[in-house]
């Protein structure tokens, strides 16, 4: 078995996986039915400053996108930080961290961008002995027009500014949450390091309008006949997070800064993805309240297992391992030559791949030979570009294959076993020191 | 003494028997079992489509939340479409070929989701079609069954005016009258004719029968065109001398039970044998059990490849308690005082090809037994014509447009030559034959004019 746990900016948890400050983290009821099931932290939802509690829409608070079989893969929301007394949450962490002291127990804030507001907040949520705070810079709807929440984190300067007050007001591990609402992820995240941020979290949702209502002519969902944007968050998002990740792992400024990562995790191998990027833990909130809490089971077996299967003993073996391999475009080998390979024993013959390509890319691909349906690749016409492989319904079927030292590509002549980046190429003007390609000999 | 009795089980519990025996989708499930459809390229289950429906596009349209737009895309290449979400034997056309079937074996449920399409446009009662601008052209159309209602119909959104003459008294030949109830509930059969019809420049004469009321003759002296659609108008026999009381026709019956209102009124024996293999046989056998028979046994001469009836059909009728022997057939009907009270079979192989007996026999007690070894077309249907029209195989011999031997006279449906014997298969041949009858008809106006 392997050894799942985990040390974040120095908050020690059994496992890994944690719950996203949401509202499946909103009071002590949710949090102990999470802790039952597994889980190995939380981030406590947002609470805010003392004082009338927020007041949520009584329409509805949550859209989302449907794949097939209505699976959700994209989910938003329009709920506000939590609409709970702020002293009954601090009595509840209290109380649940008493009883969980093996589960990290993260508390989210927000509240107006003033010193003396973060001094005081931080002050009473200590009193909780909860492992560290996590300042809700994301959040994009509601309270960003009260200056809080995503109007912070959108703004490098004060990113840092709140941060390094947090750190100066308190003993508790600071870790600042990211919005994906930016041009880039790097100027908050270095802000955020600079201010002394133990770590960042990310990513908090993204702006969104789930559908239009066709009857309604409103957005979809509507609150009385009108819309707002909301958060997106669940699988749709999780390439823009995991790009997000790597910048800021692979960021000279911002490299070794601990990363929560934040957005689609729904399986132990979304997790295991986050994690190979360098994040020290992941939290999830979507994938718990479409399927309830008990997926941890699956992700803390899964990771496990796949862990033992590699002979990794720990998440430190292998943390980090793909952030290296994340580099910029004119750094790839444009010499690397793959060719699309079609299982024919596996094939269906759904002929998906063939029309793709002969629609809408390179013809590469027969629907008929000899006059008999069968979906071949033509290597002289392929790119290998994966489009292909990416819309065959069956997994495996279609690979690509990459293309020994020797092969001579029939679509270009050129001998694979080059390495030609762009900054190489002749094609470019900018080229320092191009290199011609190496051809195959011209038959005699 | 012969067991032949109504009301073998209750009214109530033989009006469930005859429910729908596959049930429409609801609008969860139907979008389930679209959403597997994977959409494919040059899609084999339309090729396998008789009448070549765009099945990935109505399935992509119910996915999309447009049945009603799906139900179009059936129409348009099918008008019968909703008949044959019901009839076709899918799972040895579109179904069988489905790529979901060939990798996983279990197809996209095809069949209900058209039914679900079609069902949605008549529901709303929503009509695609009219009638087309007038061309002055008037067709004769012999026979209100599935060819000659699509032909009809296809000439009409044409332009033409149609005359369709129908010896029954009700449109609809074998969808009305030669289908089991269970699997054309709720009158879906007549729903479908009021459907065609309502395109307008259709009228139908009921109660004319070619060769007993009409003739070709006088057809082709009234009309531009004749379309001949009458489907096979008599049963083959047994060949075993003359048959005692019990001795049923299979397709007789299976009318007399779709038009009963009453099903519990018709009177089933207790033990019941149908010589058969084909769809006719599985439906007399199955209902037959529903209306309460003790024992039904299917006997085929050949064994279970051989018989017309797909696998799922005769699984249908296993489930329901039907038994099915192969390799044997009635050699001799055994009665007592002029009722039949038992069957001989004789036990029969292969012998080079060649159907032999075996030597051996059983008897098999019954008090019913019912011929469903294929329908034969009626030459004399045809009396005036004779000789005319050039037959094969003992049905009109057509080509590719469904035009016979004689000038001006198509046909199409099962009183053709090569045909599936299938609804389908007739629906195209009458959209075909309107097709040719309307190039015809178009191509003698332009040299007219020249």
């Amino acid at each position: 078995m392997a050894d799942l746990r985990v040390t974040f900016a120095g908050i020690r948890a059994p496992n890994p996986f944690w719950l996203a400050s949401a509202p499946p983290t909103d009071k002590e009821y949710n949090v102990v039915r999470a802790f039952k099931a597994g889980w190995g932290g939380v981030v406590w939802k947002t609470l805010g400053e003392d004082g009338p509690p927020i007041v949520n829409v009584s329409g509805p608070r949550y859209g989302a996108i449907h794949a097939s079989d209505r699976r959700v893969i994209g989910f938003n929301n329009i709920e506000l930080i939590t609409d709970r007394p702020l002293q009954t949450n601090l009595e509840e962490i209290k109380r649940v961290k008493k009883e969980w002291p093996d589960r990290a127990m993260v508390v989210s804030l927000m509240v107006p961008c003033d010193e003396e507001s973060w001094k005081a907040i931080l002050k009473r949520v200590e009193w909780t002995e909860c492992d560290g705070v996590e300042l809700n810079f994301g959040c994009p709807h509601g309270m960003s027009e009260r200056g809080m929440g995503a109007a912070v984190g959108q703004v490098a300067e004060y990113v840092e500014m709140v941060t390094r007050w947090c750190k100066q007001h308190t003993r508790m591990p600071v870790i600042v949450k990211l919005t994906p609402n930016v041009s880039s992820v790097i100027p908050p995240a270095r802000a955020a390091k600079k201010g002394g941020a133990d770590a960042v979290s990310l990513i908090n949702t993204v702006n969104s309008m789930m559908g239009v209502d066709l009857d309604a002519m409103s957005p979809w969902p509507h609150v009385g006949g009108k819309g707002t944007h909301g958060g997106m968050c669940g699988p749709v998002v999780k390439p823009i997070a995991l790009n997000m990740v790597a910048e800021i792992a692979r960021n000279a400024e911002t490299a070794g800064l601990p990363i929560s990562g934040i957005g689609g995790i729904e399986t132990w191998k979304d997790a295991a993805e986050y994690l190979a990027l360098g994040c020290g833990t992941v939290q999830v909130c979507t994938a718990a309240m479409v399927y309830g809490f008990r997926i941890v089971a699956e992700m803390k077996a899964g990771l496990s297992d796949w862990m033992d299967a590699k002979g990794y003993r720990t998440i430190d073996d292998f943390r980090g391992m793909a952030a290296p391999k994340v580099t910029d475009w004119q750094h790839l080998n444009l010499d690397y030559v793959v060719k699309a390979r079609i299982d024919q024993d596996l094939c269906i013959s759904c002929g998906r791949c063939h029309v793709a390509c002969e629609d809408t890319s390179h013809q590469a691909i027969t629907n008929l030979v000899n006059g008999v349906r069968r979906f071949e690749v033509i290597e002289e016409e392929c790119v290998g570009c994966n489009l292909c492989a990416v819309v065959c319904p069956v997994e495996n079927c279609i690979t690509m294959v990459e293309k020994a030292e020797g092969y001579v590509d029939p679509r270009t002549g050129i001998v694979v076993g080059g390495h030609r980046t762009w900054m190489e190429h002749p094609n470019n003007p900018m080229a320092k020191d191009p290199k011609p390609a190496r051809m195959a000999e011209p038959a005699e | 003494m012969a067991d032949i009795r109504a009301g073998r089980l209750d009214a109530a519990v033989i009006a469930e028997n005859f429910g729908d025996m596959l049930p429409a989708f609801s609008a969860n499930e139907a979008r389930v079992a679209a959403e597997r459809c994977l959409f494919c390229h040059d899609a084999p289950c339309v090729t396998a489509c008789p009448t070549s429906i765009d099945i990935p596009l109505f399935i992509r349209q119910i996915a999309a939340a447009n049945p009603i737009g799906a139900a179009r895309t059936i129409l348009d290449s099918n008008i019968m479409g909703a008949m044959c979400a019901r009839v076709c034997p899918t799972e040895n056309l579109c179904e069988g070929v489905c790529v979901r079937e060939v990798s996983e074996g279990k197809a996209i449920e095809i069949g209900r989701l058209q039914r679900h399409a079609t069902d949605a446009a008549f529901t709303t009662g929503r009509q695609f079609y009219k009638a087309g601008p007038a061309t002055g052209h008037h067709v004769a159309v012999v026979g209100a069954g599935p060819a000659g209602l699509a032909c009809a119909h296809k000439l009409a959104t044409l332009g033409h005016m149609v005359t369709v003459f129908e010896a029954r008294d009700k449109a609809g030949g074998l969808n009305e009258f030669g289908i089991a109830a269970y699997k054309a509930t709720h009158d879906v059969a007549q729903h479908e004719v009021e459907y065609v019809l309502a395109v307008g420049n259709i009228t139908i004469e009921y109660g004319k029968r070619l060769g007993r009321d009409i003739t070709l003759a006088g057809l082709k002296r009234d009309h531009d065109a004749v379309f001949l659609g009458m489907g096979l108008g008599d049963t083959n026999d047994l060949d075993l001398g003359t048959e005692p009381d019990g001795v049923l026709d299979a397709v007789a019956y299976i009318a007399a039970l779709r038009q009963a209102p009453d099903k519990s009124a018709l009177p089933v024996g207790r033990r019941v044998v149908v010589i058969g293999g084909g769809m006719t046989a599985i439906d007399i056998a199955t209902q037959t059990k529903k209306l309460g028979a003790d024992e039904v046994t299917i006997v085929y001469r050949r064994g279970k490849e051989q018989m017309s009836a797909s696998p799922y059909e005769q699984d249908v009728a296993q489930t329901h308690g039907v038994t099915i022997r192969h390799w044997m057939r009635p050699v001799e009907l055994v009665a007592i005082g002029g009722h039949l009270s038992a069957v001989k079979l004789a036990y029969t192989r292969l012998d080079g090809g060649k159907l032999v007996a075996t030597g051996e026999t059983v008897t098999l007690p019954c008090d019913q037994l019912f011929k469903a070894i294929g329908q034969v077309f009626v030459p004399a249907d045809l009396a005036d014509a004779g000789g005319q029209i050039a037959m094969s195989g003992g049905r009109i011999a057509v080509d590719t447009e469904r035009r016979t031997s004689l000038a001006g006279v198509w046909a199409g449906g099962d009183c053709v030559a090569g045909g599936q014997d299938l609804t389908v298969a007739a629906v195209e041949d009458g959209k075909q034959a309107a097709l040719s009858i309307d190039r015809t008809l178009r191509g003698a106006a332009v040299a007219a004019a020249e």
